[in-house]
């Protein structure tokens, strides 16, 4: 079936899609946007998050035919071209990559977590991103990167 | 495969009149996981996200809120959780964020597991679920009645899953869940309980430790004899230990990956004392407030 939806502000009709394929597949392997991983595919893991209509969901659990009309924004749209997102610095400037693997889903999750509150507390980092896994388990520097960017969205850092 | 998209609830009902095999998808938190890893092949997906009428609550003229099968926990968390407390700590159990912006409860309706974080509250809430089919039109069915086995409900294969009916909660309510940790995690066990005290009686959930959800109606029949409603005092401790004992009673749990039988009933009486407790302890501050 074809699919068309809007993918980092930019219009895609997709052809060839399998109707029990997901939207994280339709990405990486149809669309060339390999920024979001596949790990898990059932939810666990976060690595494939991207926005959906502007809410943070797993690419792998949604179903390719339910993207039709919606638009969705991967890690690769969080940037405005060689202009890093402040969270993307943020990780970048903190040290909060190791293997890199989780590194796309926590960006997306942290980045609608100060988007919708500018001053998190740690447990609501936490629990923000309490669906997102990092097996090398660099947790206090992904903790450390989420603090900064938000402390420099609400100007105090 | 087939991919049906309809847009309103009509064509909905239609298509599954026509497609009685095909597997209705909301969120896709359990349907997505089943085909990514080819446990299950169905021959029509039957998208819902596009019919709105699935995605609203009203309250009703009989003061029920009546909240689409596809409103998402999150919402259910952020625009019901003063009137459905119950559901919207069980709701904030659920996975994770992302799982909560796509899960809902009509999903796990849908699924009926009897692990699933929505079904205690429902059944201590004293929820109806309203389902619909073309040919015959709406069917009310009590949540206490909706669960018929493991993965099974009273669901018919033409039917779908409208919404479900729920008072708005007239005493305390809570949840309580045993996981390895806070976030995604299947259930060991759990327990909701409501009071009522227009009724002076309390309605109960178990849940994950029998092949469906269930109330512990023993549980529930000591309470309304036992407790006084008129009084302020502690609840007495004989009473706690009588009312935790009857509720793993109620549980038929099996030695599985999660936990064992004999954990299970054992969690279940703990989280029912507990639930009672702070249920207990909220009902007497209200109504020393009220005094």
């Amino acid at each position: 079936m074809r699919v068309n939806f809007t993918v980092n502000g930019r219009p895609e009709a997709v052809d060839g899609v399998w109707e029990g394929e997901s939207l994280l597949y339709v990405l990486r392997e149809r669309v060339g946007l390999p920024g979001s991983k596949n790990a898990c595919e059932q939810g666990e893991c976060g690595s494939c998050t991207v926005y959906l209509d502007g809410l943070p969901v797993c690419a792998c659990l949604v179903a390719a035919g339910q993207a039709e009309g919606r638009e969705v924004r991967t890690v690769e749209g969080l940037a405005q071209g060689d202009r890093l997102d402040p969270i993307q610095e943020a990780f970048v400037e903190c040290g909060a990559v190791q293997c890199g693997f989780c590194t796309p889903g926590l960006l997306v999750q942290a980045h609608d977590l100060i988007e919708r509150n500018a001053e998190p507390s740690d447990a609501e980092i936490r629990e923000a991103l309490a669906g997102n896994l990092c097996r090398c388990t660099g947790y206090e520097k992904i903790l450390d990167a989420v603090r900064l960017a938000a402390a420099r969205k609400a100007g105090v850092a | 495969m087939e991919f049906l998209r309809p847009t309103t609830w009509g064509e909905a009902l239609a298509a599954k009149a026509e497609r009685p095999d095909a597997v209705p998808i909301q969120g896709g938190t359990d349907v997505m996981v089943e085909i990514n890893f080819d446990v299950r092949r169905p021959v029509a997906l039957l998208d819902l996200n596009q019919v709105t009428d699935l995605a609203g609550w009203e309250p009703m003229s009989d003061g029920r809120l009546r909240v689409g099968a596809g409103v998402p926990y999150a919402r259910i968390i952020s625009e019901l959780g003063d009137r459905l407390p119950g559901l919207a700590q069980a709701s904030r159990t659920v996975g994770s964020p992302q799982i909560r912006n796509r899960g809902s409860v009509g999903g796990n309706l849908g699924a009926a597991s009897p692990a699933g974080d929505s079904h205690p509250p429902l059944l201590a809430g004293d929820a109806v679920i309203e389902v619909e089919s073309a040919a015959r039109g709406t069917r009310m069915i009590p949540a206490a009645e909706f669960y018929l086995g493991v993965k099974r409900s009273a669901l018919e294969p033409d039917e779908l899953i409208r919404a479900f009916w729920m008072a708005p909660a007239e005493g305390p309510q809570y949840f309580s869940k045993v996981g390895t940790r806070n976030a995604m995690v299947i259930a060991v066990c759990s327990f909701a309980i409501a009071l009522h005290p227009q009724e002076r009686r309390a309605r109960t959930g178990v849940g994950s430790a029998a092949p469906t959800p269930r109330r512990a109606l023993a549980a529930e029949e000591f309470l309304a004899a036992e407790l006084d409603w008129t009084g302020s005092g502690p609840l007495d401790a004989a009473l706690l230990a009588r009312f935790g004992e009857l509720a793993a009673q109620a549980a038929s749990p099996i030695d599985d990956v999660r936990g064992t039988a004999d954990y299970r009933r054992h969690a279940v009486a703990v989280m029912a004392r507990r639930t009672l407790t702070w249920a207990w302890n909220d009902y007497r501050e209200e109504a020393a407030a009220c005094a």
